[in-house]
């Protein structure tokens, strides 16, 4: 599981989707590879556009990296050589990432999904459907 | 010679229904059932491939996930009830972004994602209570303007090989032949099968005998649930959510599929 799909998941509970608690998940006990993926600086530049940046921050720390800047970096230019040196580190975090297992805590009903061989499991049991 | 599909008992609890000829028997089948989904569906393509580059969706019942690599300017998250299937995934590609997640049940949050596909999967819900509760979540879960594509069996295949028709039970139990018992563990899917020019629908076709399968293996069949929509049904579960406005719709290959727009 990509660092960038934990912008884009929550907790599946529908008495959660109205809580601020419920997104991001907390991610704990994760191990983490890297994988080299294809850089693309324009899927880089367009996708942070839409990140919700605090969760980005609030996963980074749960899987220990603080170093993040506090403010969404914005109108990155491909060309430019500082610039650069941002799209890489965002393609590293966001899509080489690969959380492959761990455990994903809602933060309203504490309900623990978790991840195996890189797989998400977001199967609710019964009494939470 | 194939085996006929035959009909479902009446009554049955929906959730059972579904567990029984729906999710376990698309984890026993996972690896033999992949093998022949890599041919992607024209209409599903060209959508895909006309969304707005970098654009986000999801792949509601992405199955082996044949689609989600499709438009590499894309991000889509997969998901499927069966992590028979999922795993099939992963194993073809581990750049796909794929998790385990019913359909009724989504992780994502409300109102964020760009477009969805659900192709071949709302068939299988067990009422049509579920079937418009399948679609209505699944839209709740895109944008405004959103657009999504839903694929489901059509009953009217009078020119295909099953010949269903106008008239027939709709809800029916569809044979799958396995060539031997399937171990636990899903076989690694092959990456590719030879190019073939037609989409062809293997799921009853007499399984071809491999030579390194011991002969004495008997053919198993398995099988699933369908709810075959007739002309019109699909449009009008959609437009009974209340949430979305038809953008086309069509008939493509036994199949009814409709883009839908969400309000």
């Amino acid at each position: 599981m990509k660092f960038l799909t934990t912008n884009f998941v929550k907790c599946a509970v529908k008495g959660c989707q109205s809580s601020q608690e419920s997104f991001p998940l907390k991610y704990e006990e994760c191990q983490l590879v890297q994988e080299e993926q294809e850089y693309n600086p324009e899927f880089i530049t367009h996708m942070l556009e839409r990140l919700d940046w605090n969760a980005i921050l609030k996963v980074a720390h749960d899987l220990g990296n603080d170093r993040l800047p506090p403010n969404k970096p914005e109108n990155l230019d491909p060309i430019m050589e500082d610039d650069q040196a941002v799209l890489r580190d965002l393609h590293t975090l966001l899509l080489e990432t690969q959380i492959v297992e761990g455990k994903m805590v809602c933060g309203n009903c504490e309900h623990i999904y978790y991840i195996k061989n890189s797989i998400p499991n977001f199967l609710l049991p019964p009494h939470l459907c | 010679m194939s085996v006929p599909s035959v009909s479902i008992e009446k009554g049955l609890d929906p959730e059972s229904q579904e567990q029984d000829y729906v999710h376990t028997i698309y984890n026993e089948i996972a690896s033999h059932f992949s093998q022949t989904r890599y041919k992607p569906w024209p209409i599903v393509e060209k959508f895909l491939k006309s969304r707005l580059d970098y654009s986000v969706g999801i792949d509601v019942g992405c199955g082996n996930g044949k689609y989600l690599g499709i438009n590499e300017k894309l991000f889509i998250i997969g998901t499927d009830r069966s992590d028979g299937l999922i795993e099939c995934a992963q194993g073809i590609s581990s750049n796909y972004n794929v998790g385990v997640a019913d359909g009724l049940n989504l992780p994502h949050p409300d109102n964020s994602l760009d477009f969805a596909i659900s192709i071949a999967v709302i068939h299988h819900f067990a009422t049509e209570e579920r079937r418009i509760e399948a679609i209505a979540h699944i839209l709740s879960k895109i944008k405004s303007g959103g657009e999504f594509l839903i694929y489901c069996w059509a009953l009217e295949q009078e020119n295909s090989r099953r010949g269903y028709k106008e008239g027939d039970d709709q809800d029916i139990l569809i044979p799958w032949v396995l060539a031997k018992k399937q171990e636990k563990k899903p076989k690694q899917p092959r990456r590719r099968k030879q190019p073939s020019n037609e989409v062809v629908e293997k799921d009853d076709l007499k399984p071809e005998l491999n030579v390194n399968e011991t002969p004495e293996n008997e053919p198993e069949t398995k099988y699933r649930y369908y709810h075959l929509y007739k002309k019109g049904e699909l449009v009008d579960n959609a437009l009974r959510t209340k949430q979305c406005t038809i953008v086309e719709e069509g008939y493509e290959k036994d199949n009814w599929w409709v883009i839908v727009k969400k309000i």
